[in-house]
């Protein structure tokens, strides 16, 4: 890497050759104005707030689109500077209205704080305002066009990373005007970060709009658990109550982008709430209070033998939760039915690296071929499929998969869905198994529909033994990847949570085996009740507490304290930044308590100790030494069916969130209608 | 300029005849591989050619998928330039050039002629569906001034007179002769020069 030597404000700095202006001063730290230069898109060079002073230049030029170069002289702090800024904000204030007070964006705009710091307190023009007639662009998104400036990173956004190129400017000069299609809702499951982009408060958001102001909100630091990559995100509260959702930046994980549904689905945290323990006594549910709840329980735990009693544990729930389920299983009741599959996935949990996304977010990246078997990344995981979209736009790597999974807003050539041609792809007999062996880094990705058909060990085993064989798994790149769909699934693997690879334990679920079932926030299991006596402990009234005899209820993610591993084995906290609603407790409380009452003892003191020793088990989890053998497997010749994903209706939460429904149904009247294409 | 309004009369269909898809092919093949879209231009132009002068919105979705590009870049190019019609005008559609030169030597007597005459407002069809005038910017005859565009044609050096016998013509069916309404040829001074006399080829 060559190294340029230049000057901005007198102060000698080095830096990487293919950097702007922009990007040098921040290096020597100083701060560039700006609207429509942004890190993650292309540049623009269109708000002209960043003009800078270059020595030899007869005129200010624009750093964000100007590439440094040797000897260059830059500066900053002159009166030409201050003149032109001062100049570029008097324009951008000319059109824009002065409705700071009643403006969502007011307190967190740029345009605000920029005008502060670097405008002038009155303007020149003494024309009417223009007027822009508001857009619609779906459910989401509320916007008041009138306030643009044009800085089209909301295009650039829609076009380079959410894949979607349905925004444009339309018209020039003074009546420029960003747009939609034909003004219809956005069909992107990252709409939403458009709001984060604009710089003004043209674009905001819908369901926030006038709910509260930046600087009266509580801010928390979080992650988010509405799929397994762990996007960090920040979660706002104003009292006890979740307002919004917005990203935190985290390069490895998440960039600075959320999904819809992790940005949309906190309203759902506020409805459908289980705030009592429930009884449910000739049909009706009852207010009773813990004590009676624990001592309903015991009496029948006491009456039934062990083998009988059966645990699941849900899609949302946080490690300390399962690792209490697993101790009160394990050593208060001793009965080994605990699952927390809610289907037949196949996992093979004698190896870490069995169950994890090996080659890593950012590693896809670097990727040159790229295979999804039984994968739909779009709706399975959003933020990763913005990272292979990314790989694609700057490689323009290829992209097979074996499945037509639909629109994933990059090309991809379809092979069907079937287990014939993973067994070409393990003999080298295909196309694709070529390019696999040619590519230096190539990335399987197996995903859910693959697993969880019958021939799912077959074709994760026999994979992984075509990429072993042809030493394509080194220290320095794994290209064998799952796609775990639920927060929870990679840390119930790490906690041993999988009885046997073909659910056994659902299975006799099924067959009305046991008499007791535990459904620890676990809402999407199939089966038909009949006697069991169901214990439902969780946040939301949803189909799991629907069949329970007795509800206890818990607190979600943003309630509690708790640890996730996101797809890649990342362990990540979540912090809490609200309470539970009324009688509800933080999760890992209620089995420690029904324990005590059951053994006299609680199975933890308390957290800390829950939490040191669920570490110290992870931590000999990952020092096991793992038997390396590879098991055969018989070859069935079937179809893959590619599970149809209902995106905005995955888990309780986003079920009971008012504006997940209305995307809902906005996505299904958009294919009945047949207008998407 | 306000920001062009789109019709509300849309045809359902639209597609090239075989004479512009020859066309619009010469025109692709004018850019390198990969960069077909550079023709975006051309092809809409030759759309607004083949429907009466101005552009549908099938047109656009058409011309999109035929350089396979987002409908919404073509929206973008169409709504951007003003010889673009996105409403239909009339077979006669006149442009009143308005920009300083022409207005003063009188373009707006021009206009107030053409509303009198033509529509009251710009962008609208005559009572008799034959022509529809619009005020443009410069269109580059300033030495001929006041000057409108029919169609494809120049009428420069006018008044308001002028203007009248010709939109009378165009009233009848008739397409009045373009050039200069005082005789002169081309640009050239109107009798004998006045400057340069002495060079001979000047």
């Amino acid at each position: 890497m060559t190294m340029l030597k230049l000057k901005v404000n007198d102060k000698d700095i080095e830096i990487e050759e293919g950097l702007t202006v922009l990007q040098a001063c921040e290096q020597a730290g100083v701060e560039i104005p700006r609207f429509c230069y942004h890190e993650k898109l292309s540049i623009a060079g269109n708000c002209r707030m960043c003009l800078v002073e270059m020595e030899k230049s007869p005129k200010p030029i624009a750093s964000c689109a100007m590439p440094a170069a040797e000897g260059m002289n830059i500066k900053t702090n002159t009166p030409l500077v201050e003149k032109a800024r001062k100049g570029v904000m008097e324009f951008l204030l000319a059109n824009h209205p002065l409705d700071c007070p009643v403006c969502d964006q007011g307190g967190e705009c740029d345009l605000q704080d920029q005008s502060m710091y670097y405008g002038i307190d009155k303007s020149r023009f003494k024309e009417n305002k223009r007027f822009v007639p508001e857009k619609y662009m779906g459910p989401l998104i509320k916007t008041q066009m009138t306030r643009c400036i044009h800085c089209t990173r909301c295009v650039r956004f829609a076009t380079e990373v959410a894949g979607i190129p349905e925004l444009g400017a339309i018209g020039r000069g003074e009546d420029m005007q960003i747009t939609t299609y034909l003004e219809k809702a956005m069909e992107s499951e990252l709409s939403g970060n458009v709001i984060d982009l604009c710089p003004v408060g043209a674009l905001t958001s819908k369901p926030y709009v006038f709910e509260a102001r930046p600087w009266e909100l509580k801010k928390t630091e979080t992650i988010d658990v509405m799929d397994a990559v762990g996007s960090n995100i920040r979660v706002d509260t104003y009292g006890w109550e979740v307002k919004r959702v917005l990203p935190r930046i985290n390069e490895e994980i998440n960039e600075e982008w959320i999904s819809d549904k992790t940005r949309y689905a906190c309203d759902g945290l506020k409805s459908q709430r289980l705030d009592y323990p429930l009884k449910k006594i000739n049909n009706e549910f009852k207010k009773i209070s813990w004590k009676e709840a624990y001592e309903n329980i015991a009496e029948k735990i006491k009456i039934t033998s062990s083998d009988k009693i059966a645990g699941f544990i849900g899609d949302l729930t946080n490690m300390e939760t399962m690792f209490v389920t697993k101790e009160f299983f394990e050593k208060t009741i001793k009965s080994k039915n605990l699952e927390a599959r809610d289907d037949n996935t196949y996992i093979n949990t004698e190896d870490r690296t069995n169950y994890l996304f090996n080659s890593q977010i950012n590693g896809i990246e670097e990727a040159d071929f790229i295979l999804l078997i039984g994968a739909n990344p779009r709706f399975e995981a959003t933020i990763l499929n913005a990272r292979i979209r990314k790989n694609y736009v700057t490689n323009k790597t290829e992209i097979y998969s074996i499945g037509d999974v639909g629109d994933q807003t990059y090309p991809y050539e379809k092979h069907p869905a079937d287990t014939k041609i993973i067994k070409e792809i393990c003999e080298n007999k295909s196309e694709i198994s070529k390019k696999i062996l040619v590519s230096k880094k190539p990335l399987v990705i197996i995903g859910n529909s693959a697993l969880n058909s019958k021939s799912g060990k077959f074709i994760f085993e026999n994979i992984k033994k075509f990429l072993i064989d042809n030493k394509k798994i080194t220290d320095e790149w794994n290209p064998l990847n799952i796609l775990p769909v639920n927060a929870s699934s990679v840390g119930s693997y790490d906690l041993n949570l999988v009885n046997n690879e073909e659910n056994l334990t659902l299975k006799k679920l099924q067959e009305n085996v046991f008499e007791i079932v535990f459904l620890i926030g676990q809402d999407n299991l199939k089966f038909k009740k009949k006697n069991e006596f169901v214990v439902y402990i969780g946040s939301h009234g949803d189909n799991g507490a629907e069949i329970a005899n007795i509800i206890l209820p818990g607190a979600t993610y943003t309630e509690q304290d708790g640890l996730f591993t996101n797809l890649e084995g990342k362990l990540q906290k979540a912090y809490k930044a609200s309470f539970p609603p009324g009688e509800a407790k933080e999760d890992y409380k209620i089995l420690n308590e029904l324990s005590e009452l059951l053994k006299r003892k609680k199975l933890f003191q308390n957290k800390d100790e829950l939490t040191d020793n669920l570490l110290n088990y992870l931590d000999l989890n990952k020092k096991k030494i793992q038997s390396k053998n590879l098991s055969t497997v018989d070859y069935i010749d079937e179809k893959i069916i590619i599970n149809p994903i209902d995106y905005y209706y995955s888990n309780v939460i986003a079920r009971a969130s008012k504006t997940m429904s209305e995307c809902r149904s906005i996505k299904t009247d958009l294919k009945k209608t047949g207008t998407e294409g | 300029m306000s920001l062009k309004k789109i019709s509300k009369d849309q045809p359902e269909k639209f597609e090239f005849n075989d004479r512009n898809i020859e066309l619009a092919k010469k025109m692709i093949n004018n850019y390198p591989e990969g960069k077909q879209q550079s023709a975006v231009m051309s092809l809409l132009y030759i759309a607004q050619r083949q429907n009466n002068n101005w552009i549908p919105l099938a047109a656009m979705k058409y011309i999109a998928k035929f350089l396979s590009m987002p409908y919404i870049k073509v929206y973008e190019v169409a709504t951007f330039y003003s010889m673009y019609n996105l409403t239909p005008v009339g077979k006669f559609f006149y442009q009143v050039c308005t920009t300083t030169p022409c207005m003063l030597r009188g373009a707006y007597k021009l206009v107030d002629v053409c509303k009198k005459k033509i529509s009251n407002k710009e962008n609208e069809i005559s009572s008799d569906g034959n022509s529809s005038w619009v005020e443009v910017e410069c269109l580059g005859a300033c030495i001929n001034a006041p000057m409108i565009q029919i169609n494809d044609e120049y009428y420069e050096d006018l008044d308001e007179k002028k203007l009248e016998n010709i939109i009378e013509q165009t009233m009848k069916g008739k397409t009045p002769k373009p050039g200069s309404y005082r005789g002169r040829v081309n640009s050239e001074p109107e009798n004998n020069r006045t400057t340069l006399v002495g060079i001979k080829n000047a």
